[in-house]
């Protein structure tokens, strides 16, 4: 397995006291908890963080780290064949584990507890799903690798590959429970849940908020002023939509029942906001009748201004 | 291989929760639930059964019932207490603010997605 520092993770020295790691820890746990930070690699650095202050707070746990020498960062090594005795059986297949399931039967005393039943851990993992598959709902195949203890104190890392049905309903940022798919009880404890964060991957065309969903309508000056009926896409297919004579830039056509289903009846609804857009170059024959219509209008766009002096 | 399917569950099947549910989904002992009540952090919105339990601050915890949008929030402040020690005041505060952040994600997102965003539209073509 690969070495990780944790007194460098926490930026301590080897000797530092209890005290001065606790403080270490909240310093960092501030800064970069994936609750409170806005660094977005902030989860990754708290769960190093994390781990570090989980074996160096506890005692016992702190000795069986140091036990295990100095090594670099990133290092592959083994723990010494007379390692982890006296911490359960310490019955370890070195090879598939991480350093962080070596401590684990520590502080909470799993394994250490008897017969005492402990329900398994509970995992949490992001979901990206497209919105295309929040419409359909979907199959997920989720690949995991997880800690599995054997309550004597012992732990490897097993592959939990299965698929998950992600029902139609889902919105982004929605959590979802898979019961029984988190780490096993012991002792007759009951399993953990595996809880699914749903986020929705960006779309070239659709913003979801909720089970709405909102559409930028390009529309050329001519279709915004005159009225037109255009083609818009949505989930299920092109529609066609009719804009009305005299859409501004940032109106919001409503297609009702075009968005995101709901869980149970009824969908969202889609919004296509109008965006006037006009051409990079211009044909000459476009060019002298927006001349001709600049001329002949009456139009003031700026009329709510103050009138200046012209100069 | 053949993958086994399992079937991804809402977080609740109901669009309320008890103090026993809110327990098991978030991991924080009843106690320390009845405790962010008490600070007003966490409200609940009636109880199990309304005939002759009297008021919702008289009916016994456990007959109380949540709305059950509250349970990521209680996940969240479940975390916090976890990997801050925090005490249950500063929890109900912690949870408070959580909240508004949340409710302000919310209502950012929802404006952003009012904004024409031109550069991923309309040069498209």
């Amino acid at each position: 397995m690969k070495y990780k520092d944790y007194y460098e993770i926490l930026g301590v020295k080897r000797d530092a006291s209890a005290d001065d790691i606790r403080k270490a820890y909240r310093r960092l746990a501030r800064k970069y908890h994936p609750d409170v930070s806005e660094d977005p690699r902030g989860e990754e650095k708290f769960k190093d963080v994390s781990e570090a202050y989980k074996t160096l707070k506890d005692p016992e746990a702190r000795a069986a780290y140091d036990n295990l020498g100095k090594h670099r960062p990133g290092e592959e090594f083994r723990p010494p064949p007379d390692w982890g005795q006296g911490f359960g059986d310490g019955s370890f297949s070195s090879e598939d584990i991480d350093l962080s399931d070596l401590f684990a039967a520590f502080g909470g005393g799993r394994g250490r507890q008897g017969a005492m039943p402990i329900p398994g851990q509970d995992f949490e993992v992001t979901a990206p799903i497209s919105i295309e598959e929040a419409w359909r709902g979907t199959e997920l195949e989720l690949n995991l690798s997880v800690p599995e203890y054997d309550g004597k104190g012992g732990v490897r890392r097993v592959p939990l590959v299965f698929k998950a049905r992600i029902p139609k309903g889902v919105t982004d940022g929605e959590k979802l429970r898979l019961p029984g798919k988190g780490g096993k009880g012991l002792n007759g404890g009951p399993n953990g849940s595996l809880y699914l964060n749903i986020a929705f991957k960006p779309n070239p065309l659709f913003r979801a908020v909720g089970h709405d969903l909102y559409l930028d309508l390009p529309l050329a000056p001519w279709e915004a002023a005159l009225g037109a009926s255009v083609e818009v896409p949505t989930l299920a297919g092109s529609v066609r939509l009719k804009i009305p004579p005299g859409t501004n830039s940032g109106r919001k056509l409503r297609l009702s029942g075009r968005g995101l289903p709901r869980r149970g009846e009824g969908e969202g609804d889609l919004f296509a906001i109008a965006q006037i857009v006009v051409p990079d170059t211009l044909t000459e024959r476009e060019q002298a009748l927006l001349k001709e219509l600049a001329a002949a209008s009456k139009f003031d766009p700026r009329k709510a201004f103050p009138k200046g002096d012209g100069k | 291989m053949k993958l086994e399917i399992t079937d991804a569950e809402w977080l609740c099947e109901r669009p309320e929760v008890s103090l026993e549910e809110l327990v098991e989904l978030s991991g924080l002992s009843p106690e320390l639930l009845v405790e962010l009540v008490e600070y007003g952090a966490l409200a609940p919105t009636g109880t199990i059964s309304a005939a002759g339990a009297g008021s919702r601050t008289e009916a016994q915890p456990m007959q109380w019932r949540f709305a059950s949008d509250c349970v990521i929030a209680v996940q969240t402040v479940s975390r916090l207490r976890d990997d801050f020690d925090l005490d249950a005041n500063a929890l109900s505060v912690a949870m408070m603010l959580v909240e508004r952040i949340r409710g302000l994600e919310a209502q950012l997102q929802e404006l952003q997605s009012h904004l024409p965003q031109p550069d991923r539209q309309v040069r498209r073509e």
